[in-house]
């Protein structure tokens, strides 16, 4: 099953002809995901490893019934882009692209409100369901079909717990980064909501980090609405006040969003704080068979 | 980004929202300059990019000649929580018949700009917020429309009792609307604008722009105080590497935020302090790994480096070439671990294997050596 992405996803690359966007054109292509398309206005008639260009999203999508985007435009341009997929009524669009103004991400989030389309993103490393279908830039071999769901603010912390999880024997069903912007399209709750009634997913690890409170509204909607073991590892204990940690997201303001509000929210509703990324094997082991 | 209170009153200034009479002082020589064309009494305000001036004695108000000195040689040179004062304002005292607060900001939850207001000003609102609520009054923005009048007009009836008030603050909760959307602010505030013989003034000023938009503001980032960063800070943003120094004698080197946070977590965890968040960011090139190197050898705190990288797009061949050139570039006598898997790790090893590099299998396992060396 999996969340999100799967075999019937058909993907466009937007900013196929960048840099980032061919290279992960051809990595996404030999994990098996189809890449039906990519668009680059002015480019449209070539090809990027065999996949055809369009100048329009529109135009890909009509060409080849595209349901899913991925954007490696430049923050300037991303917004742009990400209207466009929104306007060809695409199903799914993934958001790699940091640094786009917070300003505009507020007026995507709110012009998306009565939308179809979903943004997972920005700033976010993708998503992949193992041994089906990536959609990102998550490196394959960290990754191996199984039972373990994961939703995450980061990048490589990310890889590197599910690195001890594909270790272990237990998989992955689904893997949402869901970005380390602090105004994003898609959030832990939505993911959670999807991974509770995923029937491929047996538990779900949640990786925040400092900034913002969607770690506890996580937390609260965990002790309503999910009965799947859920595991929890926070980032940024040692963070101090006031200073961005990488991520645009990632700042304790206020005082508010530190790293132990988080870890006790999580701790109040029962779920199992990993302290240490390779001790999630253990963990789970407490809850799923291999 | 943030800006200085009297850089942030020019801003005001130049969309008509009154400021109390003011200029910036560097010497005593040019606050004497500045009392010719303004009278006492008047405040001295220490201009440091970091909130609590006042407690540290960062804020005098001063009647005469004899007090301007001596407010002017306390407050120059002073430490404000790390931050050394070289700029005074010198702003016109004026009376005080009520304080308000105004500002707008983003709600990360609603998804929105909000405004806030109270007439608990002139103190610190995150605790006004969080003892009496109730003194808090406030607003969503659409992100799409901007504030509507009527919505200040809601929140100034609930202030105000007398009209032209009402309008006087509707005025500016509009203007600083118009700032905060024109300038892609993630902060503007007004505390305490101040209500003064009927008249609304902003005696203090924030804003905090927000560093992603200021690709499309080239004016505002000439606005940035340099001496007011941390050198090594700007040093690693020049090489496109994400750096904030802490206290700690554990140097990290990591790729990705959120692990370059764990890996922090994980030094504290086992006994240590980190003295630094390092990112060396997503797609790799040894050039900025061995400025990272030299970063991180600067800090005199420093005692041993550990280098964290889990390979993707980040290929540790690379990160192991940029750890070889600042080996042999730069005199670094401190111990090394490094543990580096993903793309390309054999190539990396074997690279390092006749350097001093101490690797490690795992994270926790790299800690663990990094605690022993230290500990002798």
């Amino acid at each position: 099953m999996a969340i999100l992405i799967n075999e019937d996803t058909k993907l466009i690359i937007q900013g196929i002809t960048g840099r980032d966007g061919s290279f992960h054109a051809q990595q996404m292509l030999e994990y098996g995901t189809k890449v039906v398309g990519g668009v680059t206005p002015g480019k449209g008639g070539s090809d990027v490893s065999g996949i055809p260009v369009f100048n329009t999203v529109r135009q890909a999508k009509q060409a080849t019934q595209a349901n899913t985007s991925i954007i490696f435009v430049p923050a300037q341009f991303a917004p742009d882009a990400i209207y466009e997929a929104i306007d060809a009524e695409l199903d799914l669009i993934v958001c790699v692209t940091e640094g786009i103004p917070t300003l505009e991400m507020l007026k995507i989030v709110n012009y998306l409100k009565d939308k179809k389309t979903r943004l997972v993103g920005p700033n976010s490393a993708g998503i992949i369901s193992p041994g089906i279908c990536k959609v990102g830039i998550l490196p394959a071999m960290a990754f191996s079909k199984g039972k373990v769901g994961i939703v995450s603010r980061s990048g490589t912390l990310t890889y590197e717990i599910a690195s001890h999880i594909t270790k272990a024997g237990y998989g992955e069903s689904t893997v949402v980064g869901i970005g380390g912007d602090p105004i994003i399209g898609t959030n832990f709750i939505d993911c959670l909501d999807m991974f509770e009634s995923d029937p491929q997913t047996e538990a779900i690890v949640i990786i925040g980090e400092i900034g913002g409170t969607d770690e506890e509204k996580a937390a609260d909607y965990i002790s309503k609405k999910v009965t799947k073991p859920v595991l929890g590892f926070i980032a940024g204990q040692t963070a101090p006040p006031d200073k961005r940690m990488g991520h645009a997201g990632a700042i304790i303001a206020g005082g508010k969003g530190t790293a132990q509000d988080k870890i006790q929210a999580f701790e109040k509703v029962g779920i199992s704080i990993i302290y240490e990324p390779e001790e999630v094997s253990e963990i789970l082991a407490k809850f799923l068979k291999k | 980004m943030k800006i200085h209170e009297y850089q942030a009153k020019e801003i005001f200034r130049k969309y008509n929202i009154p400021t109390t009479q003011e200029k910036v002082a560097f010497s005593l020589v040019d606050a004497k300059k500045i009392m010719q064309e303004l009278t006492y009494p008047v405040v001295i305000k220490a201009q440091v990019l970091v909130g609590g001036r006042g407690k540290a004695g960062g804020v005098k108000l001063v009647k005469n000649e004899a007090e301007l000195q001596s407010a002017i040689n306390s407050i120059l040179g002073m430490n404000i929580k790390g931050f050394i004062v070289k700029k005074v304002l010198i702003a016109q005292a004026i009376t005080i018949d009520q304080e308000y607060y105004l500002g707008i900001t983003i709600d990360r939850e609603k998804q929105c700009p909000v405004l806030i207001t109270s007439a608990s000003g002139g103190m610190d609102i995150e605790q006004v917020a969080q003892t009496t609520p109730e003194k808090i009054l406030s607003v969503a923005i659409s992100p799409l429309l901007g504030l509507k009048s009527f919505q200040a007009r809601n929140l100034g009836y609930q202030l105000f009792s007398d009209h032209s008030q009402v309008n006087n603050f509707v005025n500016i909760a509009m203007v600083l609307s118009r700032i905060f959307f024109e300038l892609d602010c993630s902060l503007v505030e007004i505390n305490p604008l101040v209500l003064s013989d009927n008249k609304l003034i902003a005696v203090d000023a924030k804003i905090i722009f927000d560093d992603n938009a200021l690709f499309r503001h080239p004016n505002l980032t000439q606005l940035r105080d340099l001496d007011s960063e941390e050198p090594s800070e700007i040093q690693a943003k020049n090489a496109d590497l994400s750096y904030v120094k802490l206290s700690g004698n554990v140097g990290c080197i990591v790729n990705g935020a959120g692990l370059a946070m764990a890996t922090m977590d994980l030094i504290k965890r086992y006994g240590s302090e980190p003295a630094n968040f390092l990112d060396i960011g997503g797609s790799s090139s040894p050039e900025k790994m061995r400025e990272a190197m030299k970063i991180i050898t600067q800090d005199q705190n420093v005692k041993a480096i550990f280098v964290n990288i889990f390979g993707g797009i980040t290929r540790c061949d690379d990160v192991a070439q940029g750890l070889l050139w600042a080996l042999k570039e730069e005199n670094i006598n401190l111990p090394i671990v490094a543990r580096l898997v993903g793309t390309n790790q054999d190539q990396a090893r074997a690279m390092l294997s006749n350097s001093v590099v101490i690797f490690a299998e795992t994270m926790t396992e790299g800690v663990k050596k990094i605690m022993k060396i230290l500990k002798g």
